[in-house]
């Protein structure tokens, strides 16, 4: 199947994409954000329909730009404990999701971005598999540099304040590079299934992982498996490729589950 | 070891903190020498979360918090804060890990720095908690994590030691042992410790003052002193006090 350029492009961007994936999304599910980060892949609708209104060929500078407002925005809504955490992250998905819908389905032009909903890998070209790397090594850099102190925030965000981590900025870049890096994969993965991949392999991992360097390990590893076996099974069987890579990913959370259920028991 | 500086102190001045409309907090004003535990107690909704918070300078409040010490005044103090409660449910976190994360830049999630694995053990022992070093934190039990707790907020040592209801849920034993650790180290280590405690028979045995909150401070002194007022009594009862 690599004798196809687009094969080879899918390759490399799931190479570099799912690692990612595995990494931030060990914080996301230590820090209970997976609604959160739910809410951000449907931002993307909404990010797609400016650019449709602005007329851009490529919208993802449009959806990345919306998603970091849309992050920082509801983060700091959040913050003022107003109503519950999940009620505004409730309110917010369903108006982005609303309000990119009304827009892109003007002129009953909505079939035209349905391709966004459960994403196609086999587009991507070799121009952002690049961009998709420059990301990734800025993630890793930033993961090295920072991640003692997300983990300290997550534990308890009071205790890291005493320690003097600076809790509120730290945040905002943990949530923008989310933004970014979901942005720039929604068109391969799709809306509805992108938080799988970034929830289902650090749940995974935490089923039978017993520190942190393990937890990463196989959170890593479980993207990365879930990723190639996808990409593979979806060519041969010529079904779509981010609902077959989240597939593998659910049965790997499964068998972990179980695994640590008869561990217990 | 075992004497009181008697020169460093936490002055706490008109700390008044209002969220929205509603006043919180009103003048409160605190004075702890190094060596001294205060306890703070009150009803629910008194202020006395917030007020640690606004002390941690996490609320947004008016007034000044200044530590001196013998060299200077107006330093920036160094503050250690053992919360009520962590969130690490289910999370694969040893007490190492937790530990390294709030005081090392070694990336955690890569390797173990053996420099600072031996470390934390050392600080571990001090607090009778060197084997937990590889535990899972959610696999503690309440005093253990207790004791872990204390150790990472006294790493460094601090010059005020903050603690939020330490000890709730706790049994007996757990908190005659806590309660003793506390009391070594605001002698051994002249450390000012503030407490939102409401175990009255060890605050009667181990506190130097007392404070008593509701939305300002309504009764401050000795332990006994405090106990015996009226706004005691009629908030938590004569028979509080066995």
């Amino acid at each position: 199947m690599l004798e196809y350029e687009f094969m080879r492009n899918a390759l490399f961007a799931i190479l570099t994409v799912t690692p990612l994936f595995g990494l931030v999304g060990t914080m996301i599910v230590n820090n209970k954000m997976a609604f959160f980060s739910d809410s951000l892949g449907h931002s993307a609708i909404t990010g797609i329909a400016i650019g449709a209104l602005l007329g851009v060929t490529n919208p993802t500078i449009s959806m990345i730009i919306f998603a970091v407002i849309f992050a920082i925005l509801l983060n700091k809504i959040n913050d003022s404990k107003t109503s519950s955490s999940d009620t505004i992250i409730s309110v917010f998905s369903s108006t982005a999701i609303a309000i990119g819908l009304v827009i892109l389905s003007k002129n009953g032009n909505f079939t035209k971005f349905s391709n966004y909903l459960i994403g196609d890998i086999l587009s991507i070209v070799p121009s952002e598999v690049i961009t998709i790397f420059v990301v990734a090594i800025i993630v890793l850099l930033f993961w090295l540099l920072f991640f003692n102190k997300l983990l300290a925030m997550s534990v308890n965000t009071t205790l890291a304040k005493s320690k003097n981590i600076k809790v509120k900025l730290l945040e905002n870049m943990f949530i923008i590079l989310v933004a970014v890096i979901v942005m720039l994969s929604i068109k391969w993965v799709g809306v509805l299934i992108i938080n799988a991949l970034l929830i289902l392999p650090a749940a995974s991992s935490r089923n039978i992982s017993k520190n942190m360097r393990q937890y990463h390990l196989w959170s890593v590893l479980f993207s990365v498996i879930s990723g190639i076996l996808g990409l593979i099974i979806s060519y041969y069987q010529r079904i779509a490729t981010g609902p077959t890579i989240v597939i593998i990913a659910s049965i790997i959370f499964f068998a972990t589950y179980f695994l640590r259920k008869a561990s217990e028991d | 070891m075992g004497l009181h500086c008697g020169f460093c102190c936490t002055k706490i001045r008109n700390i008044s903190v209002q969220i929205g409309k509603k006043e919180i907090l009103k003048d409160v004003n605190i004075h702890i020498h190094c060596g001294h535990m205060t306890v703070i107690i009150g009803k629910n909704g008194a202020g006395k979360s917030t007020l640690l918070k606004a002390i941690l300078g996490e609320v947004k409040h008016t007034g000044e918090i200044r530590f001196k010490n013998k060299d200077a005044d107006g330093q920036k103090i160094r503050i250690g804060y053992v919360p009520q409660k962590l969130n690490v449910e289910n999370s694969p976190m040893t007490v190492y890990d937790m530990i390294s994360g709030y005081t090392s830049n070694r990336p955690v999630f890569l390797f173990k720095s053996k420099k600072n694995y031996n470390e934390i053990k050392r600080h571990l022992k001090d607090f009778g908690a060197e084997e937990l070093i590889d535990s899972k934190v959610n696999r503690l039990s309440g005093g253990e994590l207790q004791r872990v707790l204390l150790a990472l907020a006294t790493m460094p040592y601090p010059d005020l030691l903050i603690l939020d209801e330490p000890v709730s849920g706790i049994d007996k034993n757990g908190k005659e042992q806590f309660y003793k650790k506390i009391d070594e180290l605001k002698k051994n280590r002249d450390l000012a410790i503030i407490m939102v405690s409401h175990d009255f028979e060890y605050i009667k045995q181990y506190a130097d003052d007392v404070i008593m909150l509701d939305g300002k401070v309504i009764e401050k002194g000795k332990p006994n002193d405090v106990f015996s007022s009226k706004n005691f009594k009629d908030t938590f009862g004569g028979e509080a006090i066995c």
